[in-house]
This record gives structure tokens, sequence and C-alpha cells, in this order.
């Protein structure tokens, strides 16, 4: 069965079709990106599936759960992460503070332990800060662990948001242009990053405008226009497709292109 | 019958002033983005501006009313000047905190200079009540719901035809391309504080003769004024009329009809309930925050 | 457990203080300060959970300090309640009020959030005023000493040791809820709503938390506060007060439970020990509150402690 599955998903801003009846499925395991130019729907699809946003129509199902009506945090506790392509990072925290938040769905949190500061409680917050750490580590953060989020640079904390979802232990990640104003250097890293997370069995959900990375990383791809599925399938089957080439690439090829 | 009719008249009245206030509180919201919590403060300043003026320099109304605006105006662009520009890009909670303190600040100030008695105008056209159906109404009731007709108009004027009534409609509606159309918006944010002002002052000499003023009046009526503006949908100067009269209304009635004690707390139990089911406000729409 | 040494540490050094300054105090009146101090801090402790961490802001705890304070007067001097119960029903009174209220208001966002608190305040405060069958109205009403059995609790020494006891209490309280899992979640949802709720997060549940707690707190240094001073007025209620307890936490320093207790001593002494400060009261609160936020955002405290780490370079 498919980890997540979505059906006839639309949603309009004012009479703008944002996302335009999309169904797709992500199987457990892969790596799956959407791209598409700007403004094509990706974004809006992401906060479709974490309920920042409510659709206008069609169902989200994880799993076989219906979650088309659930908030935003029980989303999180069937497993579903995100980070986001405008930086949400919590600035009045430290960068393993920012992690240890993450790992909220795996701590106790009631009022009267946690204002008597019960010794069970400090160990959980031992722990959090330890496995925080780590995480740290794993996203290449380890200079960074005692550091204030606002004194962090912009690379760091598209890191420092990949290791803030992990820190949940989500069984689908949804990354939102991971790469977006990284260099090279940095770019090659969250290539590295994502197949060390798809490695450990946590499926992906790739929103990236890199094409090099998209084509690199992903098991699947769907094509975005105009918040319409325009085509889907994989690296190879997506570059023939003449639509794509067409409404997507055509112009980026006909510009000297991002090496498609 | 006249009971009501009496009630209507006091509502009118009462109305007519919080939608004076509740304008300002629009517009210096459509400019900046800011609530100021101050606003009730230029409703006493102008009261007890124009008392010091007529009593003290002996000057005779007509001269003491101008004056009286004028100076309000001028802490309004100070307050932008000295308290609001410097924290431009200020959360909104220190934003509002701010103001607060702006207007503890002013309070305090008068409550310095002048004392903490109360003060009176005399009324424009004198105390004789006019009597319809069976009910009283005092002239200067007249005089604030005609001021309020003015300014409506008058309103519709600035805004329509003079360039810096539609550079402050092009700012509220878009900063930086007012910006990018070479609109100084520094300018506009102080020429809100001060039209803001100005009007508040306006309905605190015009009510000064009904109820007196002191130091500290500029709480309740600033509050109410910003229940009007939330009630008319923030932002909306037109909005911020209707919901002064309709809270003006309420009041009056509630005074009237269920009990005179908790006249005052009628504006806040309506805006509890407002927001209760109604997050956005009354005419408000439902945002969809960008992430 | 460097974390957790550093928490208790800044609890045993306020617990150090309390036992010590009674030797730098000349007499009754500055008993009769300090124990305020330490009552207005308790309320401030309180109100920085919601204002300072999950920031929220509250112009209306004044409501809940004075529903406090009234209930243990009244409790106590009409129905003739044992204090400590009826600091306990007022306390539960005013949490299940806060409970009640929290979600709907707590929806709320920046200037509408500041004006539904703002409001339920001056609900509360006209109901007192207006209520004088019950409350005494306007004159206030007198309350008997904080009593158990026999033993009474009178004597203004004595009442800095309790006050100044509840205080540290309340402070490790506050700073063990800040080192838990609830007070990184009321962080997150001020750093980022949509962040926290994407992290599982339930947001209007953390802030109600933090409103209930806070309102708690209020109700309990207002029920204290009656039995010190013997006797409240609606004035406990008011807007003002509401104002001067969200100036102290902002003069302290946000998100900090010992800035809280520093601009509670600020700002509660300042008025009892400058001779015709009550003149200039409004004036100079005004300004404390917008050179604060102008100049110092962050508040004392924490501008002071990040100025000490940075020149011991960490």
């Amino acid at each position: 069965m498919s980890l997540l599955r979505v059906e006839n998903l639309s949603r309009s801003f004012g009479g703008v079709k944002a996302v335009a009846d999309v169904s797709f499925a992500v199987e457990a395991g892969t790596v799956h990106s959407l791209i598409g130019p700007n403004g094509a729907g990706k974004t809006t699809l992401f906060n479709l599936v974490t309920g920042v946003y409510a659709p206008s129509s069609g169902r989200i199902f994880l799993g076989d759960t219906d979650v088309t009506g659930l908030p935003t945090a029980a989303r999180a506790a069937l497993g579903v992460q995100r980070t986001f392509q405008n930086l949400q990072i919590f600035f009045n925290m430290s960068a393993v503070e920012n992690v240890m938040a993450g790992r909220h769905l795996h701590v106790s949190t009631g009022l009267v332990a946690s204002l008597l500061g019960l010794p069970g409680i400090g160990r959980e917050t031992a722990a959090a800060r330890r496995r925080a750490e780590e995480l740290l580590d794993h996203v290449g953060l380890a200079e960074w662990r005692k550091a204030d989020a606002d004194a962090m640079p912009y690379g760091a904390l598209k890191r420092l948001e990949i290791a803030r979802a992990l820190a949940a232990e989500p069984k689908l990640l949804l990354l939102d242009e991971p790469a977006a104003g990284l260099n090279p250097a940095e770019t090659h890293e969250i290539d590295r990053l994502i197949r060390r997370i798809a490695a450990s069995g946590i499926t992906v959900v790739l929103v990236e405008h890199d094409m090099k990375l998209v084509m690199n990383v992903s098991d699947h791809i769907l094509v975005l226009d105009y918040g319409r599925k325009l085509a889907e399938g994989t690296a190879a089957e997506v570059r023939a497709n003449p639509d794509v080439i067409k409404a997507y690439l055509g112009e980026a090829a006909a510009t000297g292109g991002r090496g498609v | 019958m006249d009971e009501f009719l009496q009630f209507l008249f006091s509502g009118l009245t009462r109305g007519s002033i919080y939608a004076i206030v509740g304008i300002g509180f629009a517009i210096v919201y459509n400019a900046s983005h800011v609530i100021n919590f101050a606003q009730g403060e230029f409703v006493m300043i102008g009261g007890m501006a124009a008392v010091a003026i007529t009593t003290k320099l002996g000057l005779p109304l007509a001269a003491a009313i101008p004056l009286s605006v004028a100076l309000a105006a001028l802490v309004g662009v100070a307050l932008e000047k000295f308290a609001i520009e410097p924290a431009r890009g200020a959360s909104v909670v220190a934003i509002i905190i701010i103001t607060i303190g702006a207007s503890i600040f002013i309070r305090g100030g008068v409550e310095v200079l002048v004392g903490k008695r109360d003060h009176s105008l005399p009324a424009f056209s004198g105390d004789e009540p006019i009597r319809i159906a069976g009910a009283t109404l005092q002239p200067q009731s007249l005089w604030v719901v005609g001021a309020l007709v003015v300014i409506v108009l008058g309103l519709r004027w600035f805004f329509g035809a003079t360039r810096t009534g539609k550079a402050m409609l092009a700012t509220s509606h878009n900063r930086l391309a007012a910006q990018l159309v070479g609109i100084e918006v520094r300018h506009v944010l102080l020429a809100s504080f001060a039209l803001a002002a100005a009007l508040g002052a306006l309905a605190g000499i015009l009510t000064a003769p009904i109820t007196l003023t002191r130091y500290d009046i500029g709480i309740m009526l600033g509050l109410k004024g910003f229940c009007a503006a939330i009630l008319g949908g923030l932002g909306s100067p037109y909005g911020a009329v209707a919901g002064g009269l309709a809270l003006g209304m309420a009041e009056a009635m509630t005074g009237g009809y269920v009990s005179s004690g908790y006249q005052d707390a009628v504006a806040f139990a309506i805006i509890l309930c407002v927001l209760f089911v109604r997050p956005q406000g009354l005419f408000g729409r439902a945002g969809t925050e960008r992430v | 457990m460097a974390d957790f040494a550093k928490r208790h540490s800044g609890v045993l050094l306020l617990a150090l203080f309390v036992a010590l300054l009674p030797l730098a105090l000349p007499n009754r009146f500055y008993f009769d300060v300090a124990t305020k101090v330490w009552l207005n801090a308790i309320v401030c402790v309180g109100l920085n959970l919601l204002v300072g961490y999950a920031g929220q802001i509250s112009l209306g705890h004044a409501g809940f300090f004075a529903l406090g304070a009234y209930a243990s007067a009244i409790l106590t001097r009409r129905f003739e309640l044992n204090a400590f119960v009826a600091m306990g029903l007022g306390a539960a009174g005013t949490g299940l009020l806060a409970f009640a209220v929290a979600r709907p208001i707590l929806r709320l966002k920046g200037h509408y959030l500041a004006m539904a608190t703002l409001g339920l305040g001056i609900i509360i405060f006209i109901v007192i005023n207006r209520e004088i069958w019950l409350t005494g109205g306007p004159d206030g009403t007198r309350v008997p000493a904080l009593a158990l059995g026999e033993w009474r609790l009178t004597r203004i020494e004595d009442w800095y040791w309790a006050a100044g006891a509840i205080l540290v209490a309340a402070v490790a309280l506050a700073q063990n809820l800040i080192g838990s899992g609830v007070g990184r979640a009321l962080r997150a949802l001020n750093g980022s709503e949509v962040a926290a709720s994407t992290l599982g997060i339930d947001t209007a549940r953390y802030k109600a938390m933090a409103f209930v707690v806070s309102a708690v707190f209020a109700s309990l240094a207002g029920s204290l506060f009656a039995h010190v001073e013997r006797f409240v007025t609606p004035a406990e209620a008011g807007f003002l007060r509401s104002i001067e307890f969200v100036t102290m936490v902002v003069l302290g320093g946000m998100a900090s439970n010992f800035g809280a207790v520093v601009g509670a001593a600020l700002l509660t002494m300042l008025p009892q020990l400058v001779a015709d400060f009550q003149d200039y009261k409004h004036l100079v609160f005004g300004a404390v509150l917008m050179a604060t936020m102008i100049f110092l955002p962050k508040g004392l405290v924490p501008s002071l402690t990040d100025l000490v780490r940075r020149r011991l370079g960490r």
C-alpha cells in the first residue's frame, strides 16, 4: 500500500486554482520529487498534505487513514514531517533546542509532572538533548551545537530544519527546496543527506528546482504546471516526456538550461 | 416610546464619539498596521487643551478648538516620530506595548501638569434642551452628530481628491508599491498619526461639555473606539463609523432597559462575543497564512 | 545534567537572596515593600510564561489577581471558610474561568488578542465594582487575617518569609516547566506557530496551558495580597494594574523567569521608595514601557546575561 495517497486534490485562493484536481501516490521507502515552474502549486501541495491549508476538495490518505480533516499536529503524530521553503526556524531558541523541540511527540508533556520537574522529565530532556546533538552531527551541524539559531547562516538553518524534522522520527518527510540558495558544495551535502535519510527507511517527498539534485536522488518524479499534474514517472520517463519538455524543460533548454 | 427615543438620542451621541475615535484607529492602522492604544489620549488632550486655552488664556472657544486640535496633532506626530518609528520592524506585541506606554505617559504628563480634577467646557450653543416627541436632546449632541457627518464627508473628499489622501490610501493597500511610485511613506505615516490625533481631539472637545473631561478619560474612550474599529473590520474608517454607532446604541439601550451599572461592560462583552465567533473581526476576511 | 544544575542554581541563588535580604532591611516598612515585591513577582513569573515564553499578550491579568483577592476576602469573611480553603477555591475558580475562555481567546492573534484579554479584565473590574452586595463595590472590602485554627499570620516580617518562600517555589516550578517538553513547546509556538504544529505540537493546548497556569499564579498572589493588606479594592482588577504587570515582565526581560522577578522588584520598589512618586507614577511607567521596548527589547536580565556571555566569550 502507498504511504501517502492524494485523490483529486484542489485548492483555490480567491478564484485562482493553486492546486487543481491532483492525484498521486507515494510508495513507502522511495524518494518522490515534485517539480514544476514557480507557482505550479508545489508548496501549496505540501501545505495541504501537512494540514496547514484545508483543501477546497479532494482527499488525503496516510496509509489507509483518511487525514483530510485532521489538524496539522495530528498528522505529525501519524508520521508526517516537513521543512519550509521560507525558513520557519525557532529563532528564539538555540540550535540544539530547535531540534529538541522536534522530539515533542516522543517526550511526556503532562503539566503537573513538568511543573514539579519529576526525575523522569529530567531524564527525558537529557535524552532528547543527546539525540538532538546526534542529529546535528548527522546533518553536518556539529560545530553549531551551542549556537543560537539567530546567529547561524542560511545554509546551516536549512539543515537545522531537516534535523528538527528528523527528530520527530517521521515516516514521511516533505522537503521544500532544501537546496535553494545553497552553493554547489552545500547542495552536494544535501544530496548525500537525502540519500542517507532515504536509506534509513524514511520516505521522502522533495520539492526542488535544482534539476541535477532531483534527477540524482529521485525514484519517481511528478511534474506540476499551473496546479495540474502534467506528467509523472522515473527521471528518464519525465525527461523524455514531450509535454514536460514543452511546458517546463523546453524553455530551460532553450536558454541554456540547468543541465537536464 | 418617548423613553426609547431618549435612549436613541443618547446612543446616537455616544456612538458618534466612538465612531470618531474609531476612525482614528482605522486611519493609523491602515497606514502603519499599528493599533495605537494612545488614540484615546488624544480625546483627552483635545478636551483638556480646550479647557486650558479658554480658561487660562482667556481665548474664545472658536480659537481654542483649532489650537487644541493642532496641539493634539503635534503630539500625534511626536508619538510616531519618537516612539513608533524607532521600533520599526518590532513584533506586534512590542508595538502594542509601546503605544500603551505612550498612552500612560501622556496621561501621566497631563496628570502632573493639570492635576486630577474634572474640567468642563460650556456647551457650544447653550444648554436649552430641544424637545422632540416627549424626549429631550441636548444641543451639544447635535454638534457631536453633525461633526461626525462633516468628518465622514471630509474624509471622502480627502481620500478621493487630495494628493495626501490618495497617498495614504495607496500606502494602506500596498506599502512597497506606494514607495515604488514615489510616495514618501514616512510622511504618510506622520500624516496619518496627525490626522487621527486631530480627529480624536475634536471628539474630546465636542464631548467635554456633555461628559466633563479629566486626565484619565482617555482609557475608556480609546478602548471603546478600538471596539468600534474592530466591529467595523479593522482598517475601514466607514466600518468604524458603523461599529461606533452600533456600540453607542447597544450601550444606551443596555443602560436604559437592562442595567445602568453594566453599560460600560457592553462594549467589551460584544467584542468578546464577536471575536469568539469571528477571530478576524466582524468584516475582516479570514486570512491564510503564507508559509 | 549541566542544564539541570544551571536551572537549579538560579533558584538556589534566589532563595539565598530572600534568606539574607532581611539583614539589610532596617524596619517594617521595608519588609512590607519586599513582601509586595515577592507577591508581584509571583504574578510576573506566571505572566512571563504566557507573554515571554509563549509570546502571547495579556492585558487582563489584574482581573485574575483580583479574582483571587476577592475570593479570599469574600469566602473567609462572609462564608467563614478557612483561609487556605478559600485560597484554593479562588485559584481553582480562576483557573477554571481561564480554561473556559483560553481556547477562544488564544485563537486570536496580535491586536485581537490584546483587545480580548483587555476586555475580559475590564469586565471582571466592572463586575467587582457593581456587585456591591458581594464585593463592597468601589469602597473595597476588609479581609480577615490568614489563619489556621489558633495560628494567625499577621506580622509583616512573617509575611516576608511566607511570600518569599512561595515566590521561590513559583520560580522553581516555572524553571521546571521551561526546562521540560512543555516549555520547549511554548517557546516553539512563539518562534513559529506553523512549524510548531508540524512538529506535532497542539498549539492551542499549550497556549491554554500557559494561560491557565499564569491565571492561577495571579490568583494565588492576589489571595496572599488580600491577606497581607487586609483590604482589597476594585483597583486591583483595573486596566492599569494589568499594564503594571506587563511592564514588569517587559522591563525585567521576556522569556526570563529571573527577569520577571527583577522587573517586579524594580517597579514595585520605585513607587514605595521615591517620595512623591505617586504623582509621577504614570509618567514614569509609561516612559519605562516605551524606552524598554525601543532600546532594550529583550529586557534587563536577558540583555545583561547576553553582555556577560559575550564578555566572557562564552
